[in-house]
């Protein structure tokens, strides 16, 4: 099956900001991939470049296997975007404002949006200037998830929400990926992409670091150890494919590549393990890592 | 054409294949034409009502003072040989009473569609574009295109309506019908060229602001170079460098010549079509001149609200110091031609004599110049002072309002920018016109304090107005932007066409420039001045008071 965004060596500089420095993304149809990247790593250029709203500087961009750029009118009936600050018309109401958006991509469906309305506790007939930030999200939400377009393209759209909130957004994402829709989410808010994606996209300083299923992902990182030993450890610091050790007396904590997890194991054995825990990598970790690194 | 063909095949809703050929860059512009009306409803109904209001209240009033036929020649005669008339208001074709009419009203009510033009476009695209809006919409079904040509054919149509109005209500007076139509043709007009000159300048900055001061920089020097090329015998050549000046030219009850609406017709189409080419090749946010990056620490004596309105509004103080200097430069180096055109008839030297010579006659001019740079420093001032509501209802002021900033401390740096803005444009004017006239006729020194003088006066006035303004910031928070331009919008009409109102004098008093003593040529006279100033600080204070106690937005 073709993909649904392909992007590959994407360039884009401002003046002499480099934004994107040859980023790759590929999303491909049905699925919910999460786009992560600390700020200013180049999310939101990437989607404005894929939603025609700036040209690419370098490399190419396909969105349903078509240039985004010249074809943006055709291509956005087939999705519906949620940007990350949402500005509304002050003097419109959320109500007007949704059936306005839904007009210019074509339609909407008004069972959908009358139980998104009730889902996320929307009053649509508020002027648009009395709504707070995260109420200027919901409308935008609403008439994204209320389309029925084949392609969501959301960027950290949970921003202003409140848990509750964010929980109703999970799970509008999980019935649009039954419902055979394709999501790009963007966000670093990590919990939010563990919970509803199956692939992931990292990417810093305008270029992918990593990307593939949040298992495979999973696999290529480190497992947080950390014990209570009798003696305190010897040559630990001197293995490869530890880091981050601490060593407190007797309490020992650090991080380690999967394959030194034997050589570790042993060590700490050798010294007497009162108590150890150990735990996958959080993709808190993944992300720190991927962006405190050098590259 | 062919992207109208385009939108025509475009298959509807969501979820659909592509088309195959290249995909409509107006799709989506009917509903957003919707849109901006929906929006500008109440603006565009009240803009036009004093545009074809302005027109029908001299209309009525010229038909009951002007009479006779003799009556409408002496008027004409006396525009003719008077050169600040012609630099106020144009020239006059004939002396028909629908020439006379355009003469006095004309300008006004073209001037008044261009800035319809100029605010309706710029809202709804460089306006949206930097709030982030158009990002919204841009990501719908919404070709490149249509933002721009939706917020131009609004106002393109909202001008056919105005001038169609004018039409009408011209015929109603009994006017001829042909001359009254290119008459609604002028007003349209002017207004379809500044509208396509600020969708230009849309494209060219990133900011709404610096594009909206673009556009009217634009229409401030077409008015500027007709009101010489109108007035300087020597110059007439420059009225047809200004678009104000063909319009002018289309001389509706004497004969209309249509070939100029054409040419108006023709440059919108031109202006628009480029705007549209720069619309397309670029990226969204961003403009085609450069912007430079802001520097990396806050300069030292950036500590305080005054220092922070300082630093937010001094370029444009400076743009508005500039193009005060640049008008009273070019309307104080004609005043010397003024008289040279008039030929020597009886009528003529009666005129003059009546005027007080031709001494009187420059003085008048001067006068008349000084009291219009005036009100529009008064439109500084009220910018200025509206600027409160605006940093408080975008929550610019709720982060310094939360710090140890004082409510009245913060809003009284806005009103000493304002008022402090008001006397540095008004001596700009003052020493320009000065010099200008000064030099042209070898009496700088004595030009120079006179006419700072002169202009200087006109401060206590403008001061009233932006008092105003304050006071509609503390009482009635919500009609601050609206009631204080319309303050302004007032004040002009009654400086420019008040006399011909057949107003009574108690209606006329309403504006403060009417109790400025008339310089120069006048008396200095302190006491009305004093008045003025004592008003404008009794004003400020209630406002100030009434914000101190009222809740923010």
């Amino acid at each position: 099956m073709s993909a649904v965004i392909e992007v590959t060596g994407l360039r884009k500089s401002f003046g002499r900001t480099r934004a994107l420095d040859g980023l790759d993304l590929t999303v491909v149809p049905g699925e919910v991939q999460g786009f992560l990247g600390p700020n200013g790593a180049g999310k939101t250029t990437t989607i404005r470049v894929l939603l025609g709203l700036i040209r690419a500087g370098g490399g190419t961009a396909r969105l349903f296997g078509e240039d985004p750029w010249s074809m943006a009118t055709t291509l956005h009936r087939r999705l519906a975007y949620v940007p990350g600050d949402v500005t509304l018309w002050p003097n419109l109401s959320g109500g007007e404002v949704i059936d306005l958006l839904a007009r210019l991509r074509g339609g909407l469906d008004e069972k959908r949006k009358a139980v998104l309305l009730e889902k996320f506790e929307l009053d649509p007939a508020k002027k648009s200037r009395a709504y707070s930030k995260g109420n200027r999200q919901k409308v935008a939400l609403i008439a994204a998830l209320s389309s029925g377009a084949e392609l969501l393209i959301l960027d950290e759209p949970t921003a202003g929400l409140d848990p509750l909130m964010e929980a109703a957004f999970r799970e509008c994402v999980v019935e649009e990926r039954q419902a055979g829709r394709t999501v790009l989410l963007s966000s670093h808010i990590l919990s939010e992409v563990e919970a509803v994606c199956d692939r992931v996209t990292i990417i810093r300083a305008g270029r992918t670091v990593d990307s593939g299923a949040l298992a495979d992902l999973r696999h290529l990182s480190r497992t947080s150890v950390r014990a209570e030993l009798d003696h305190p450890p010897g040559g630990l610091d001197r293995l490869p494919g530890v880091h981050d050790l601490d060593v407190a007396g007797t309490r020992v904590s650090c991080q380690v590549d999967n394959s030194a997890l034997d050589e570790v194991l042993v060590r700490l054995t050798r010294a007497g393990v009162r108590s150890l825990v150990s735990q996958p990598p959080t993709l808190e970790e993944l992300f720190l890592r991927h962006y405190t690194d050098q590259p | 054409m062919t992207t109208l063909a385009a939108a025509r095949q475009q298959p509807g809703g969501p979820g659909r294949g592509p088309a195959r050929r290249g995909p409509s860059r107006l799709a989506g512009a009917g509903p957003l034409i919707s849109l901006a009306l929906r929006r500008d409803r109440l603006f565009l109904v009240l803009w036009g009502y004093v545009i074809v209001g302005g027109l029908a209240s001299t209309t009525y009033s010229f038909r009951h003072l002007y009479i006779t036929g003799a009556q409408r020649a002496s008027l004409a005669l006396s525009i003719r040989n008077n050169p600040s008339f012609l630099a106020l208001s144009g020239p006059v074709y004939g002396h028909s009473l629908g020439s006379l009419i355009i003469w006095k009203a004309g300008l006004f009510c073209a001037v008044g569609a261009a800035l319809l033009g100029i605010f309706a476009v710029v809202r709804h695209t460089r306006g949206d574009e930097e709030a982030g809006r158009l990002e919204l919409l841009g990501a719908t079904a919404v070709g490149r295109y249509a933002p721009m040509a939706a917020s131009v054919a609004e106002s393109f149509g909202a001008c056919v309506l105005i001038g169609v109005a004018i039409a009408v209500v011209q015929v109603l007076f009994g006017l001829p019908a042909a001359g009254s139509l290119a008459l609604g043709a002028v007003v349209a007009l002017t207004g379809w060229m500044f509208a396509a000159v600020a969708a230009v300048c849309a494209q060219l900055t990133e900011s709404a602001r610096t594009a909206r001061g673009m556009a009217i920089a634009v229409l401030g020097l077409a008015y500027l170079l007709r009101a010489v090329g109108d007035s300087a015998a020597s110059l007439p050549w420059l009225s047809w460098v200004s678009p104000l000046g063909w319009v002018e030219r289309i001389q509706p009850y004497a004969g209309p010549r249509w070939w100029l609406a054409g040419l108006c017709v023709g440059v919108s189409a031109a202006l628009a079509g480029l705007a549209a080419l720069l619309a397309g090749r670029r990226d969204l946010g961003e403009g085609w001149l450069p912007s430079r990056p802001g520097r990396a620490q806050g300069p030292a004596w950036l500590r305080g609200p005054l220092t922070l309105a300082w630093r937010l509004q001094r370029w444009g103080l400076l743009g508005w110091a500039l193009g005060f200097a640049v008008c009273a430069l070019v309307l104080g180096a004609a005043a010397k031609d003024i008289g040279s055109s008039l030929n020597s008839s009886p009528q003529t030297r009666d005129v003059i004599v009546r005027m007080g010579g031709h001494a009187g006659l420059v003085d008048a001019y001067l006068a008349i110049e000084l009291a219009l740079l005036g009100v529009v420093a008064a439109a500084y001032g009220v910018a200025t002072a509206v600027r409160l509501r605006s940093e408080e209802t975008e929550q610019r002021a709720e982060p310094l309002l939360a710090g140890p900033v004082g409510r009245i401390r913060w809003a009284v740096a806005e009103v000493v920018l304002a008022a402090g803005g008001i006397v540095l444009l008004m001596a700009v004017a003052g020493l320009a016109t000065g010099l200008a006239y000064g030099l042209s006729t070898g009496d700088a020194g004595g030009q120079l304090g006179r006419l700072l003088v002169a202009a200087l006066a006109q401060v206590p006035a403008a001061w009233v107005l932006t008092g105003l303004a304050v006071a509609l910031f503390g009482l009635v928070p919500r009609l601050t932007i609206p009631a204080g331009w319309t303050l302004v919008g007032v004040a002009a009409l009654l400086t420019l066409l008040g006399p011909s109102l057949r107003l009574s004098q108690w209606a006329l008093d309403l504006t403060p420039f009417a109790h400025v003593p008339k310089l120069p040529g006048g008396d200095v006279t302190a006491v009305p001045l004093l008045w003025l100033t004592a008003v404008a600080v009794a004003l400020t204070a209630a406002g100030l008071a009434a914000f101190r106690r009222r809740d923010l937005t």
